[in-house]
């Protein structure tokens, strides 16, 4: 029989930490990813140690300083060294993906378990709710509600969240839903256990890793928004040190200095695909099942 | 057939109209109210109640809305703060631009990420499948912005072969002027037989096609090489190869035929994708089109502008959509039948 089958293989299933061992070994991008972003980690929580400079110090005396082994990527145009500015930017720029994810899986995650648990007209009237925020192009949603907010920070990531937390509800509904036929619920059911209840200790939890994956795969995708909307102008306000604010306040210079927009540009660029490799190698061990192609 | 493409129309105008509930509550939350910007500084109470009457400010809010909606149908998406005109005519002037860069370059991404999603199915693990592999992780971190700037260091600062920004030189539009029939520069100089000046529209339009095809082409590979893998182990390829046919065709004409319908739908989500990135690239390239208006409008505080691109761009994004899922029936005729 098939269940004493899956009995014998939870006995014989190894360790997490024998797991993970194997998965690394064979997964050489998911270590890369993990080395890089603890690296950028440690430069956000350690960035007053690191950087070898005060990153808003103005110095005229050098100013548009190419890269050398006393200013590492240069500096810009008020002399202020561009290495230290890229060191505290990556505590914006982590801050702003940890709190957009968090916030829309908060917004989601609920609205996906009412609709997945009762299904019906409460479903269909919380996924065509839902469905109206997919209706923009990228960026374009966030643009429009933080035109109506105010620009600033603060305002794109709300903006960021509403926009984004659709996809959570979506994917928590899908799982739910399967979650819902299974016979510990009909159990629980039975033995009056209430609504409420049964969502959270039983439907919530066998729920959340593919929504958890998900996340890890959007957290790159939502520092990439932030600093695009930085950059047109409408997020991060000088004195943030934010990345895309800086490659929009290089743009009149890059092209005679290249570093003032190369800096935050690798800082950007590596940064969200450590990030990528760690979503798809999460989504590969936690979650076989959607493994691409 | 008849009754799924109204059922989808339906469920597409049900959207439009949350689409529009959404541009109201925002519009209804604007720092400025619509009062202040209408009176300038320190209009006096009356002047403040007699506007807020004209405006229906004072009836109730589900009032207001009909009347936003009754607005939008008839095409009274309000004036425009910084140019003065009625926004929809600003919308209609600047969205040929806009789909004169998007459209060749879901064009060209499908023609160069097609073929190489194909060749990285065919021959996995093979150096050109590890450099794809490579190039669609680096693609997808790489924000726009960076792109279009990098094109600009190359092609321009670098190598001096495309021009910075702009949609045309001036002075050749001075000296071979031509009439705006469609309102597409590409078109409408073809039409004049104005060459100098189609090869100078050419020329602006090539780096912000270029920025927006980079952008796109990692997806479309990645899934041209999925859904490519998957129609390979069909058995009607491994019938097709026992009958000896010639590789090329097993791969461009059969299995590529069983992608279709997954193609399609990439392609859809692109061209909605290149929207949304159209906003930044035109803010890079300085195009006159909606993506730039919108950035422009923003930083103007020009509301009713932002919200009508908003409305604009959502309803083109839906239409997308659903012109694609239509397309589904003519390309795969087991649909039709049912």
């Amino acid at each position: 029989m098939s269940s004493s089958e899956g009995q014998l293989a939870a006995l014989v299933r190894p360790s997490l930490s024998l797991r993970l061992r194997a998965f690394a070994g064979a997964n050489t991008l998911f270590v890369v990813g993990i080395v890089i972003f603890a690296l950028i980690l440690l430069a956000a929580v350690f960035a007053p140690w690191i950087a070898p400079y005060e990153p808003t110090a103005i110095n005229f005396k050098d100013k548009l300083v190419g890269p050398s082994f006393s200013h590492l990527f240069g500096t810009d145009a008020l002399g202020r060294d561009i290495f230290s500015q890229v060191v505290y930017g990556a505590r914006t720029s982590l801050m702003v993906g940890f709190i957009v994810t968090g916030l829309a899986l908060a917004i989601g995650v609920p609205i996906g378990l009412l609709a997945g648990y009762f299904g019906g007209k409460i479903d269909t009237a919380l996924m065509r709710i839902s469905d109206v925020f997919l209706a923009f192009p990228p960026l374009l949603l966030p643009i429009a509600i933080t035109a109506a907010l105010g620009a600033g920070l603060v305002n794109v990531m709300i903006a960021l969240a509403i926009s984004w937390f659709p996809w959570y509800a979506r994917i928590v509904r899908g799982s739910v839903m399967s979650i819902r036929q299974e016979l510990y619920i009909d159990a629980a059911r039975a033995m009056g256990v209430g609504h409420l209840r049964i969502m959270l200790h039983h439907a919530l939890p066998n729920s959340m890793t593919p929504a958890i994956v998900q996340g890890s795969m959007d957290f790159g995708y939502t520092i990439l928004a932030a600093a695009s909307l930085s950059f047109i102008g409408i997020g991060a306000r000088p004195p943030t040190i934010e990345w895309g604010l800086m490659v929009a306040l290089s743009r009149s210079k890059f092209l005679d200095y290249w570093w003032t927009a190369a800096g935050p540009g690798l800082a950007i660029f590596l940064t969200v695909m450590a990030v990528n490799l760690i979503g798809d190698g999460l989504r590969d061990l936690l979650d076989p099942k959607q493994k691409a192609g | 057939m008849l009754r799924y493409v109204a059922q989808r129309l339906g469920l597409m105008v049900g959207t439009l109209v949350g689409v529009m509930i959404i541009t109201f509550v925002l519009s209804r939350i604007l720092p400025g109210s619509p009062v202040e910007m209408m009176l300038g500084a320190k209009p006096t109470q009356e002047q403040i109640d007699a506007a807020r009457i004209e405006l229906g400010l004072d009836r109730p809010l589900y009032e207001q809305f009909f009347r936003y909606l009754g607005d939008l149908l008839n095409g009274d998406f309000g004036i425009s703060l910084r140019t003065s005109q009625p926004v929809i005519d600003d919308l209609f002037e600047r969205m040929t631009a806009t789909v004169e860069i998007t459209t060749p370059a879901v064009f060209l991404v499908v023609l160069i990420g097609v073929p190489l999603g194909v060749l990285s199915a065919v021959r996995r693990n093979s150096l050109l499948d590890h450099a794809a592999r490579g190039l669609s992780i680096a693609g997808v971190a790489l924000p726009l912005f960076l792109i279009a700037m990098l094109l600009q260091m190359l092609f321009y600062g670098a190598l001096g072969w495309f021009p910075l920004q702009g949609r045309m030189e001036s002075n050749i539009l001075l000296d071979y002027p031509f009439d705006r029939v469609t309102g597409f520069y590409l078109i409408d100089s073809l039409l004049a037989g104005q060459w100098p000046a189609f090869f100078s529209a050419l020329h602006h339009a090539a780096l912000p096609i270029f920025s927006l095809t980079l952008a796109s082409l990692a997806v479309v590979t990645r899934i041209t090489r999925s859904t490519m893998t998957e129609a390979l182990n069909e058995e009607f390829v491994r019938t097709v190869t026992a009958y000896g046919l010639p590789k090329r065709s097993i791969y461009f004409r059969y299995a590529l035929k069983a992608t279709l319908i997954p193609m399609l739908t990439v392609v859809g989500l692109t061209y909605g994708y290149m929207l949304g990135g159209s906003i930044v690239v035109e803010y890079v390239f300085d195009w006159p089109g909606l993506g730039g208006y919108v950035v422009g409008s923003i930083l103007k505080s020009d509301f009713p502008a932002v919200m009508g691109v908003t409305i604009f761009l959502a309803t083109a994004y839906l239409a997308i959509n659903l012109i694609v899922d239509l397309l589904y029936f003519a390309v795969d005729p087991r649909l039709r039948a049912q």
